[in-house]
């Protein structure tokens, strides 16, 4: 009888390529074109300013509660880069700079963030979900598009994005175990920042790395930096790869950090310290990858001013069409719509109700 | 007596608790450290230490299966689902285990817990945010489904629910948390679970609610008693389940005509329970068709666009008097 090791084989690593100072390791360097690697700076960019812009937008009454992204740009790009247009992107609630990438235009975003149901509308072709707030909930939606995807024969790929404390959720351990079961050609990318609201990773789970949840149910697992976009990328297109070719799901830990608060409607020094922050803000993924280009010769200051002014010209765009829209759609009738395919006669009855006391309030504030 | 939100309200009723029975623990996301989202367990982690105050993983299923456990066991848990949209990742808990050990144990086991949640809309939130599912509550059996309305009743009701040997549900209108300040009493307060309040007399017309929409029912009583010289009976549950239905049918049979407002959808919501009491017990008292003024059976809006789903003073002062027009 005997009690020995199981044999367990861990196949999980660690991958950083660019480091704080924007030295890359060239063995990792993955080989990517001009185009990509300047799409890649220019949406981190964008990211940034758009987030920053909507910090502002907020603070002012202008849109409502959302989720900043500051610092998890290269985890979201990175990731989503690997991706093509056909494939399905599933997004939790903090996904601005990869809604951005897929086609979401920001104004989709300010209307959703702005309390317009509008705003969940993805564009017709854009193969993405709409922001799901429940925790992790969406995860298996992922696994489901994928094991579709197979069954329909054809390549494409679903990826999601989640947070660490998700991984605490019932719905993860079932996506995952789902995904690994059917061989779903599923990515999950779990962005850990390192804070579920005041949580930090160490009290939201004993494992040492969310990456070794992999193991479990018996999937590829791995550890990046993601902070480095190119290490973010590697790691997103083999796994795209191997589940584009049949070989299943992959789960990826981001190791990032969020650098702003949870939601607006948070304030973080009652939980973690100035320090900490300052800490991660020396490895801002923007800094160290413009230092990267700068090197390789693609970017230099004046480029940086322009692609930065190019950014805000489209942010004040947005905004603009965004304080437009709203202006013009204001009719409270609308949240009957989209229900059903037809209306039943129960909501249409509501609705009528609805346009009257809308009529009648209209004028009592007439009169008084 | 100081003068206190329901925030404030909720947690000297939480604190005190502790105070008194060290079996009282709390849990929840976010509880401990940040206080909660809405800092109703505020301090507490400082008080009373992280063995009796648990910032937990996120995990609402978790959460409420383990308190069903340490309630089995002796304990008095009160944990805290962060927002009652949250709550259906832990429903099964709640349906399949909570509301009903006691009898599938034949009384061997029993699960004195509370769940506290805040829930509906009007605070311009993120979507499943706002919605008001208490029915959901109310029609399990097994559970008792309560609703404050004020900083006062929150605190009486909250330390009412902690003693109790059942499972409580405790829904706490978000809309309330810091809206006015009550006075509170200091020394312990409490008030019977099961047991509604008259909160204005009246001959005319008898107004039934609870929760947030408990003070535009009031405002628009106020209203057509000044401007019209219409009086209405307002009642305000408190708790949904078990319901007290004597207070709400003798007014009814005394006024002969009702209104219920609630903000939750209009069907199979609270509202359609309390027409059919109405209906089975004061029926040949009423002179017109009882009026449900409510929540649309819609998805809730995104904030743009809540404060047209919601009875406001201004249709609820209409509903009346349109209730009132019906001949007798
Ligand atoms: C099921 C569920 N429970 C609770 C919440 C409230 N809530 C929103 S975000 C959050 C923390 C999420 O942390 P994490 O998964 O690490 O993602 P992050 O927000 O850090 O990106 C909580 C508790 C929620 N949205 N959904």
């Amino acid at each position: 009888m005997p009690r020995k090791p199981l044999e367990v084989d861990s196949p999980l690593e660690f991958l950083a390529i660019l480091d704080e100072e924007g030295l890359v390791d060239e063995s990792l360097e993955p080989k990517l074109s001009q185009d990509l690697l300047l799409k890649l700076y220019r949406f981190m960019v964008l990211g940034r300013r758009f987030d920053e812009r909507m910090l502002q937008l907020q603070r002012q009454g202008r849109i409502g509660t959302f989720a900043p992204i500051k610092g998890q740009e290269a985890s979201q790009l990175g990731a989503v880069a690997a991706l093509e247009p056909r494939d399905w992107m599933v997004p939790c609630f903090r996904e601005t700079a990869a809604q951005l990438w897929r086609g979401t235009p920001m104004e989709s975003v300010l209307l959703y963030f702005g309390g317009f149901d509008e705003g969940g509308r993805i564009p017709e072709g854009q193969k993405d979900l709409p922001v799901a707030i429940p925790v992790a909930s969406q995860l298996l939606h992922a696994v489901g598009l994928a094991w579709a995807a197979k069954y329909r024969k054809t390549d494409e790929v679903a990826m999601t994005f989640f947070g660490d404390g998700a991984t605490s959720e019932g719905d993860f351990h079932e996506a995952l175990n789902f995904a690994a079961v059917y061989q779903t050609p599923t990515v999950f990318v779990c962005q850990n920042n390192q804070w579920a609201i005041s949580i930090p990773r160490s009290k939201q789970t004993r494992s040492r790395t969310l990456a070794q949840k992999a193991l479990a149910y018996e999937m590829p697992g791995i550890q990046v930096d993601g902070n480095d976009v190119l290490a973010v990328y590697t790691a997103a297109k083999e796994a795209v790869d191997r589940a584009r070719s049949g070989g299943g799901p992959t789960f990826i830990e981001c190791v990032t950090y969020r650098m702003a608060m949870h939601t607006t409607a948070d304030d973080p020094s009652r939980y973690r310290s100035e320090e900490e922050v300052a800490q991660w803000a020396r490895k801002d993924p923007i800094i160290r990858f413009e230092k990267y280009l700068i090197a390789k010769g693609l970017l230099d200051s004046k480029a940086i001013e322009a692609m930065a002014l190019e950014a805000d010209s489209a942010i004040q765009q947005a905004v603009k069409r965004y304080e437009e829209l709203s202006q013009t759609l204001g009719d409270p009738l609308q949240m009957f719509d989209h229900h059903f395919e037809q209306l039943p006669a129960h909501l249409l009855e509501q609705r009528e109700e609805l346009r009257r006391y809308l009529k009648e309030e209209e004028e009592e504030t007439r009169h008084a | 007596m100081p003068k206190m939100t329901m925030v404030q309200a909720l947690n000297l009723a939480l604190r005190q608790e502790m105070e008194k029975d060290d079996r009282v623990v709390v849990l929840g996301e976010d509880v401990g450290v940040d206080g909660g989202v809405f800092r109703v367990t505020e301090g507490l982690i400082d008080r009373f230490g992280p063995d009796r105050v648990l910032d937990t993983p996120l995990a609402e299923s978790a959460i409420v299966g383990m308190s069903i456990g340490m309630a089995v066991y002796g304990l008095r848990p009160v944990c805290e689902i962060q927002f009652s949209g949250f709550t259906y990742l832990n429903f099964h808990q709640i349906e399949c285990h909570a509301s009903r050990l006691r009898h599938r144990s034949q009384g061997r086991f029993t699960v004195p817990m509370v769940l506290r949640t805040p829930y509906g809309g009007n605070v311009r939130a993120l979507e499943h945010h706002s919605e008001s599912r208490e029915a959901f509550y109310a029609h399990m059996p097994g559970l008792k489904m309560v609703i404050p309305s004020s900083p006062r009743n929150a605190r009486a009701l909250l330390v009412s629910a902690i003693r109790d040997p059942d499972p409580v549900i405790f829904f706490e209108p978000k809309a309330v948390y810091r809206a006015f300040r009550e006075e509170v009493p200091e020394e312990e307060e409490t008030f019977p679970i099961g047991q509604s309040v008259l909160l204005r007399e009246g001959r005319h017309v008898t107004l039934i609610t609870y929760g947030a929409l408990v003070r535009p029912t009031l405002e628009a009583a106020e209203r057509l008693s000044k401007e019209d010289g219409i009086e209405a009976d307002v009642i305000d549950l408190l708790t949904l389940s078990p319901l007290d239905d004597t207070l709400f049918v003798n007014s009814a049979k005394k006024t002969g005509r009702v209104v219920i407002v609630h903000e939750a959808p209009r069907s199979y919501g609270p509202g359609a329970e309390l027409v059919a009491r109405l209906v089975e017990r004061a029926f040949y008292y009423l002179e017109a068709p009882v009026r449900r003024l409510t929540g649309f059976d819609v998805i809730m809006p995104l904030f743009a666009r809540e404060k047209a789903y919601f009875p406001n003073p201004g249709r609820i002062a209409r509903a009346v008097k349109e209730t009132l027009e019906v001949a007798a």
